[in-house]
């Protein structure tokens, strides 16, 4: 095959991994951003989206799109209740100390992954995709859907710019980020605003869970490699910023295809990670973030 | 050479915070033996410039020699080992640790640094005695075995003092130790610091003004990053400009 | 007052010793190979509590030590035939080297960095071992035979998959390390490690240096979880890269949480609870991270301190 095709593959499926990563990094950055935490079972609200994805989808007859919208609108609330209650119960007691916070995620990590593997089992289960269309490209033809998947992440992507920047709510979300007690001081109920990001950063990862789940079947595991590459891209997008979180995904996910292509998988993902511990080391602030305050 | 070398000497030293400039090129001699205040409105740069001293803050330019030795590099530990002792403005013992442990951490540091030197061995006997001495020293014998959080705030203070005391340091460095003690408190600190300086340099901030003018040898005032004036209580208490920067406006100081 | 309390904790820690010796002759053969298996990963949890129960550094990466004395003690024994003794003092060795090189580099972050920068190494070491398959076998493992697991000991030979023999061999390594704990807690260098996890800038002004300070817990801690590591192998027959996963860096902690952090006990207390928790919960269920999920948001919530440092707080303020 000439180079012309591979690379215009590549980049294709760079770009679906890279949008479905931004929009899961992008709750976790937003949690860390606003709350000063780091939520370990962000996998698993991924997991959990993409498995009640399937579940939603068995409800409806006809139709696969009908299944799927359901999924859509469905999945990302329920997900987003369980965050809420989780942080109703667990994270506020602890008063959003972060490593008490660490250690009761990973229990809520354990508690989700058990919940699941019991209820739903051990396989991996498809989703048919909403639409079964192939795109005509120069080379070859190529998955609609997996361009919608990109349509949709740039759309939810903007939707959260826009809700953080032009809106009232976000307002209120920049200022308890920037400094929590004077946020207190004015007036701003901090208590719900932490539960609101928490529940969003969910739902967020619920999302993307959805639009993955027809290329990449549900199974009760499949919550660490995303919270793993979350975690690589806030970090090298730099903790809590939104323009660094979505360059970071698409560096690793147009970077992930072409790595994987001259190094085994494993071997890629030993340096990357190693990379990104060294980053952390040597510049906690991320590639393009700023010092923290 | 005839001059009597200061025990500690700073050279123009300079420090400042993201523009904002802290220790506007400072000089500063303080001889073996004297207690040193150093006054000055909040914002003046006292508190910057001794922890340039001892080493908390690394200056942008200047040099500071303590016994002949230039330190401007050291890290702050290596200060301490020296003999240069900070005790916080903020109370800041180990509130979960025993009265006994947070002695025996100094005192266990000059044992250490005794038998890296060669000079004895360390003894378990003799860090109990080291212990023992300190909290004698500042009246705290009887409460060894609490946790230091459960102690009264000036019963804090005076331990504070202790582990400082227990460093065996040259140059103790005070930073406003009269904060919320009461007026017989006070009375017995003063006390406690004439003490000390018999064998120990003392330099301290302090607001509290009767305490520095009955307590110091000379007196340093600051304002604005520099030195302003430097002289004994009584000529501090004469100095015009002192007294329209500083003594004037006590009040909110 | 002071030496009767070192005195009183002395017997405590002596009696300790002594009652799991007497165990060897009472347990039934389940139970002692679960006793055996239990020891073992104490002195993990042992070295998982120096830095964090005395230091307060907590790391999410201490697979990587353990399973760097596995892989230490497993490969020069299984591949380049090394006797036990060479095998364990070469797990021991990888595992403090490691712990160098990761405190070096890690010991620049705090607070949750260095959580995530730990994780991360270790999950490097994890891949490690899957990548070079062909030594290691990945997950399915190596198995040291019978035959090589022999400690040759002044002309007489002890075959360590004896159980009687293991147990001894368990409970005498654990016996080491519980009494350096000890000896570590009551030294001027526990002292000091307790001093930086309470306030670190007042430490340094005492005139200690505490990046090298914390770089020591992290090598002694590395270490007390390679010599676990490597006994492991040995005693247990068996080095797979399941021991290097991020679930062997959370088993530590919930067992130091459990029992009771910056206590010299909770660390066996919390892994023999967790143990039989499991193994009874077992019995019902085969949700058994349910427990562990539990167990851990449960702690966190409202316990703690452990059980041993609840015993401490209410009613024996001398345990060390």
């Amino acid at each position: 095959m000439a180079f012309g095709p591979y690379l215009l593959l590549a980049t294709l499926e760079g770009l679906v991994t890279a949008a479905v990563l931004s929009l899961t990094a992008l709750g976790l950055s937003l949690v860390f951003g606003v709350m000063r935490i780091v939520n370990v079972a962000h996998g698993e609200f991924f997991m959990l989206g993409a498995v009640l994805a399937w579940f939603f989808s068995t409800l409806v007859t006809g139709h696969p799109a009908l299944g799927f919208l359901l999924a859509l609108v469905l999945s990302p609330l329920v997900v987003g209740a369980v965050a809420l209650v989780s942080e109703r119960l667990v994270l506020r007691r602890l008063d959003y100390n972060p490593e008490a916070t660490i250690v009761a995620t990973i229990g809520l990590l354990y508690i989700i992954q058990q919940i699941v593997l019991t209820v739903y089992g051990p396989e991996a289960r498809p989703v048919v995709a909403p639409f079964d269309v192939r795109i005509a490209l120069p080379w070859f033809g190529y998955s609609g859907y997996k361009l919608a998947v990109i349509a949709a992440s740039v759309l939810v992507i903007a939707a959260t710019w826009f809700l953080l920047t032009k809106t009232r709510i976000g307002l209120v979300m920049r200022a308890t980020q920037y400094d929590r007690e004077t946020a207190q001081n004015f007036g701003i109920p901090v208590d719900r605003v932490y539960a609101g990001v928490f529940a969003l950063g969910a739902a967020l990862a619920a999302i993307a869970a959805v639009l993955v789940v027809p290329i990449q079947q549900a199974h009760y595991l499949m919550g660490l490699d995303p919270l793993l590459l979350s975690f690589i891209v806030v970090i090298i997008g730099g903790l809590g910023s939104l323009r660094g979180t979505v360059v970071a995904a698409l560096l690793i996910g147009l970077s992930d295809g072409i790595i994987s292509v001259f190094f085994s998988p494993t071997l890629a993902k030993m340096i990357a990670t190693l990379l990104v511990a060294m980053v952390l080391v040597f510049r906690p602030q991320g590639l393009f973030g700023t010092a923290a305050r | 050479m005839a001059a009597v070398k200061p025990l500690l000497a700073v050279r123009d030293v300079h420090k400042s915070f993201d523009g904002l400039t802290a220790v506007d090129g400072v000089d500063f001699d303080l001889p073996a033996g004297e207690i040193r205040a150093i006054i000055g409105p909040n914002g003046a740069g006292k508190t910057t410039f001794v922890n340039l001293v001892c080493g908390r803050v690394m200056p942008d330019s200047g040099q500071v020699l303590f016994a002949g030795e230039d330190i401007t590099h050291l890290p702050a530990h290596a200060r301490v080992r020296r003999g240069i002792a900070y005790t916080f403005q903020i109370t800041s013992v180990f509130t979960q640790l025993s009265v006994y442990d947070n002695v025996a951490l100094s005192v266990q540091r000059t044992l250490i640094d005794h038998k890296e030197r060669g000079e004895s061995r360390f003894s378990a006997a003799d860090l109990r005695r080291g212990v023992d001495h300190a909290l004698e020293r500042v009246g705290l014998s009887d409460r060894s075995a609490m946790p230091a959080g459960e102690l009264a705030y000036g019963h804090q203070r005076l331990l504070e003092l202790a582990m400082g005391l227990a460093l065996k340091p040259r140059l103790l460095i005070l930073d406003e130790p009269t904060q919320g003690l009461s007026d017989s408190e006070i009375e017995g600190f003063g006390v406690l610091v004439r003490e000390i300086a018999a064998d120990a340099t003392v330099l301290l901030i302090e607001h509290n003004m009767p305490v520095v003018m009955a307590l110091a040898h000379r007196i340093t005032v600051m304002d604005q990053g520099r030195v302003l004036a430097e002289g004994s209580p009584d000529e501090i208490r004469a100095n015009a400009d002192v007294q329209h920067a500083y003594l004037g406006v006590s009040g909110d100081a | 007052m002071a030496d009767k309390t070192a005195m009183r904790s002395l017997l405590l820690h002596v009696a300790v010793i002594g009652v799991l010796l007497a165990l060897n002759f009472v347990l039934p053969e389940y139970h002692r190979g679960v006793f055996s298996r239990i020891l073992v990963l104490a002195v993990f949890a042992m070295g998982y509590n120096l830095l964090f129960g005395y230091c307060g550094l907590l790391s999410l990466g201490h697979a990587m030590f353990f399973a760097a004395g596995l892989y230490g003690a497993g490969l020069t024994v299984y591949h380049l035939d090394w006797g036990v003794a060479a095998g364990f003092a070469a797990g021991i060795m990888a595992g403090a080297t490691l712990a160098l090189a990761i405190g070096l580099l890690a010991l620049r972050t705090t607070g949750v960095a260095f959580m995530i920068v730990t994780l991360m190494f270790s999950q490097v070491f994890y891949l490690t071992t899957l990548y070079f398959t062909t030594w290691t076998r990945g997950e399915e493992g190596l198995v040291l035979r019978q035959d090589v697991r022999q400690l040759g000991l002044g002309g007489v030979s002890l075959d360590l998959s004896d159980p009687a023999t293991r147990y001894f061999v368990a409970l005498a390594l654990f016996a080491v390390v519980l009494f350096a704990t000890l000896a570590i807690a009551r030294a001027p260098l526990g002292r000091v490690l307790v001093a930086i996890r309470e306030n670190e800038e007042r430490t340094r002004m005492l005139g200690y240096d505490v990046f090298a300070n914390k770089l020591a817990a992290v090598v002694l801690s590395g270490l007390f979880c390679a010599a676990a590591g490597a006994a492991y192998a040995l005693l247990f027959g068996y080095v797979g890269s399941s021991f290097a996963a991020i679930q062997y860096s959370i088993l530590p902690l919930l067992w130091v949480l459990l029992g009771g952090a910056a206590t010299t006990l909770g660390p066996l207390v919390g892994t023999l609870f967790m143990f039989y928790v499991i193994d009874i919960a077992s019995g019902f269920t085969s949700a058994y991270m349910l427990v562990v999920g539990v167990a851990l948001i449960v702690l966190v919530l409202f316990f703690p301190r452990g059980i041993v440092g609840a015993i401490r707080e209410r009613w024996l303020p001398w345990l060390p």
